[in-house]
């Protein structure tokens, strides 16, 4: 029998005198006695983390020696595992496509994302470190969406890219949505049919635009630049994934049906009804992010939601993550999803790489973030606890190397747990965004 | 703990009652008193209590069916709702229009009875009841100066009349600028305080006037004819009905408080996300509070105010409120999983969301606890209630088990 009430020992706090490393110390640094869970291999009793320049020199357990002149962390009691990947959220003030048109391929998330925002700071106070920024699903497609590191020290939203440059490299993915937020009056589609007709329409005239740039010569005149096209290109040729807003089982048919027919790379987001066609999903290989709510419900095509979800997908071989979709959830509570999964039957190992590698995956960045293994980037959260535990809170997050949230801090702290002017994003702002975000009611 | 039960355990001399049910709890939560290890609850056929205490001594009538739990507490209370009135799928146009929480024509209309627009086949209701919540205060909802009233009702029976407990129980009353955008007046906060105090005084006018009528006998003047709106006002002034006043700011609470001090109603704050600033003054009004659901992203809101107000010594309890579009906080378990970890604990999380609401609902005779005479509402779970993964395992209403599978 479980001990009700009180089971969870906590160890005490940290040691508040370690020194925070900076980036590009040249120091190691050694997080040593935690209960490790590298995702991509088994846990760790009492592991041994290596870092140095950012990234995680090496993972092992309580025999790997510390490299010379190495800074020590003891976590002793503690659980470490790899920052947490939001595949899904709207921090950051984002903002998308217009009212001009359903369709904005050329719209970019990130010239709208706003660094200081304190939007960002529930995302570490939840152990997020990489999170996709999306604008929302009042469009059929509503723009480029950005992934984000959240790095100490951000000034600008080119401080946080995960990509080099900007203006040459794909930054992100692109929003699409099906379903009822995107049916309003012409230019938008007023059925379900007239929206898969738009796009299909749209991607037709990407693939003609790839056909003749491929048949241009080298020494043929410039041609005129595309915005629309050139991103539509980067979707044609895979190398932007489709992240696909859409809930009701025949939408998320729909969505199988445009990739089959134009081949692109695609994550169902939310994906509500996805069990009711995880076979299909599966053999197509598409992974589902899945936001989780409380009850069914919130609107006609979400009143077939369950806490099952998850559990039903992996038992189908589906990719499965969970996200935010902040301000619909809110970012301290990610872990929160995972666990409510494990509850109704997920795997804890599969719930963990949900929260972790496998939103990693669904944004292309699994070769960077997502895993305790060296090489990879240093992001990673310190907990007091089982992460699947409501008593457990998130002590440290960690980004490249850099402490980016401390709850021993009390200005940090402060964000974990809320209070009198910490969130300048007040309800009534949230319900101006999600007219914005989601296009209802005008 | 399954199959372990004991032949001593039953065997008692009385031939089972139809309906009778037992519960055999590994650690049993009366939240009345200390928790009890390996305790058993008989419920009587009519709904109440017969026996609690431990297994060792219990005595159970042979044939009684005896569910076995890891963990058992009383049914839980939900403060404050908009269940059964709002339904999932938060329509409001058409043939699926379930959304019958407040209506727009007016901004005071204490007259609503929310007897008249529960639905008792709401899948809300169900959805509630299989996260453990046995009792519901509902009715109307915030958004206008006086919504309408509320309701208490167990989550179980086919109609309003079989769900009923208690028909009304407060007006619902909302301050502050959640108001102004749903009339074109009170266009501010003042003008709605305003609105309110008229219609207060107006409706002791009308029970003056009523009284002195009836005084007269055959002599007087003919009474007023019947004015539902003020009727129901009265109900408040003569503290038959409690006022629930959504105050969420520190102007918006100093209000309330302003305006019981002017006519001395009953006062239930509900929201109070700022209530952290005014712990001195709310306690020393004696004013209840009925918090906000923790993860509800209110303005200012905090995790860890229900910890203040209980270390301020205040009577509070936990609601799930209402959240229309996206429902993020309508299971109450949850939310008081978040105030348990946030400060409060376990214990006291468990009684804000039993004990404590019963008592601002004034229902603490029949419910909130697990006592002998009191209503059997158990909720079963196969471990702390309110840990994210542990499942709850059976729902029982006066002594009728109305769920039975993990979840």
């Amino acid at each position: 029998m479980k001990r009700a009430f009180g089971a969870l020992v906590l160890v005490p706090a940290l040691a508040a005198s370690q020194p925070a490393p900076a980036a590009g110390q040249d120091a190691a640094h050694v997080f040593r006695g935690a209960y490790l869970l590298p995702i991509s291999s088994p846990p760790i009793e009492s592991g041994v983390l290596v870092v140095q320049g950012g990234a995680i020199v090496a993972v092992g357990g309580a025999d790997l020696a510390s490299p010379p002149g190495a800074v020590e962390h003891d976590l002793t009691g503690r659980v470490l595992m790899p920052g947490v990947v939001d595949s899904h959220s709207h921090v950051g003030s984002v903002s998308g496509g217009d009212r001009s048109s359903p369709l904005h391929p050329d719209v970019r998330a990130l010239d709208s994302i706003d660094v200081a925002s304190d939007s960002f700071w529930r995302a570490r106070a939840g152990g997020i470190t990489t999170v996709n920024v999306m604008p929302g699903s009042g469009h059929l497609m509503s723009g480029q969406t950005v992934y984000l590191k959240l790095r100490a020290g951000g000034r600008t939203v080119e401080d946080w890219l995960l990509c080099d440059d900007p203006l040459t490299d794909v930054c992100g993915g692109m929003k699409m949505a099906n379903g009822t937020n995107s049916l309003r009056e012409p230019p938008f589609p007023g059925t379900r049919a007239r929206s898969a007709a738009l796009v299909r329409g749209l991607y037709h005239e990407a693939r003609a635009y790839v056909e003749r740039q491929a048949g241009r010569a080298d020494g043929d005149p410039p041609a005129a630049r595309d915005l629309r096209m050139e991103a539509l290109a980067e979707v044609l040729a895979g190398e932007r994934i489709v992240q696909h807003h859409t809930h009701r089982h025949n939408d998320i048919a729909t969505v199988l049906r445009l990739r089959e027919e134009f081949g692109f790379r695609v994550v169902i987001q939310h994906g509500t009804e996805a069990w009711k066609l995880a076979d299909e999903l599966a053999a197509a290989g598409v992974p589902v992010s899945i936001t989780s709510i409380d009850a069914p419900g919130g609107k006609e095509e979400t009143i077939d939601w369950t806490l099952e979800a998850g559990a039903i997908l992996e038992r189908a071989g589906v990719d499965v993550a969970f996200n935010t979709d902040d301000f619909i959830t809110d970012s301290r509570l990610l872990l929160r999803s995972a666990a409510l999964a494990v509850r109704n039957g997920m795997s804890r190992a599969k719930a963990l790489e949900a929260l972790t590698l496998a939103p990693a995956r669904m944004l292309g960045l699994a070769d960077r973030v997502g895993s305790l293994e060296a090489g990879k980037d240093a992001d990673f959260v310190v907990l007091s606890g089982d992460p699947f535990s409501v008593y457990a809170t998130v002590q440290q997050t960690w980004v490249e190397g850099r402490l980016i949230f401390d709850r021993s801090n009390p200005e940090h702290r402060r964000y974990a747990v809320g209070g009198h002017d910490v969130y300048r994003t007040t309800a009534e702002e949230e319900a101006v965004l999600r007219r914005l975000l989601e296009g209802e009611g005008g | 703990m399954r199959g372990l039960l004991t032949a001593a355990l039953v065997g008692g001399l009385a031939a089972p009652a139809a309906g009778q049910v037992a519960v055999r709890a590994g650690v049993l939560h009366t939240v009345a008193g200390a928790p009890i290890e390996d305790a058993v609850v008989v419920a009587a056929a009519d709904g109440a209590i017969e026996w609690v205490g431990p297994a060792a001594e219990a005595s159970v009538p042979a044939g009684v069916e005896v569910l076995e739990a890891a963990v058992v507490t009383p049914g839980l209370v939900d403060a404050h709702s908009v269940v059964g009135l709002a339904g999932a799928l938060n329509s409001d146009v058409g043939q699926v229009r379930d959304q019958d929480q407040l209506d727009k024509s007016a901004p005071i209309q204490p007259e609503l009875r929310a007897v008249d627009a529960y639905d008792a086949a709401e899948t809300l209701v169900d959805w509630v009841r299989s996260y453990g919540v046995t009792t519901l205060h509902t009715g109307h909802g915030p958004g206008a100066l006086i919504s309408g009233q509320t309701m208490i009702v167990k989550t179980r029976g086919r109609t309003a009349e079989e769900a009923t407990i208690v028909p009304a129980r407060m007006l619902a009353a909302t301050l502050g600028g959640a108001v102004s955008s749903n009339f074109r007046s009170p266009g501010t906060a003042a003008k709605g305080v305003a609105m309110l105090r008229a219609a207060l005084l107006g409706a002791r006018a009308y029970g003056e006037q009523v009284r002195r009528a009836e005084e007269a006998g055959q002599d007087a003047p003919a009474p007023p004819a019947r004015d539902l709106a003020r009727e129901a006002l009265g109900r408040v002034l003569s503290g038959e009905l409690s006022l629930l006043v959504t105050a969420n700011t520190v102007t918006e609470i100093g209000a309330a408080l302003r305006l019981r001090r002017e006519f001395g109603f009953d006062l239930v704050l509900d929201g109070a996300a700022e209530s952290y600033l005014l712990l001195d003054e709310i306690r020393a009004a004696g004013v209840p509070v009925v918090l906000h659901p923790p993860m509800s992203r209110v303005r200012n809101g905090s995790f860890e105010t229900a910890a203040a107000l209980a270390a301020a010594g205040i009577p509070f309890a936990i609601q799930t409120g209402f959240e229309g579009y996206v429902p993020k906080t309508r299971v109450l378990l949850w939310e008081a999983a978040i105030a348990a970890a946030n400060g409060l604990g376990p214990e006291r999380a468990l009684a804000a969301v039993t004990l404590d609401a019963a008592r601002i609902l004034g229902i603490d005779e029949r419910v909130g606890s697990i006592e002998v005479g009191k209503d059997a509402d158990l909720a079963l779970f196969d471990g702390d209630p309110f840990e994210y993964t542990t499942h709850i395992c059976g729902v029982i209403i006066e002594a009728e088990v109305l769920s039975r599978e993990c979840r």
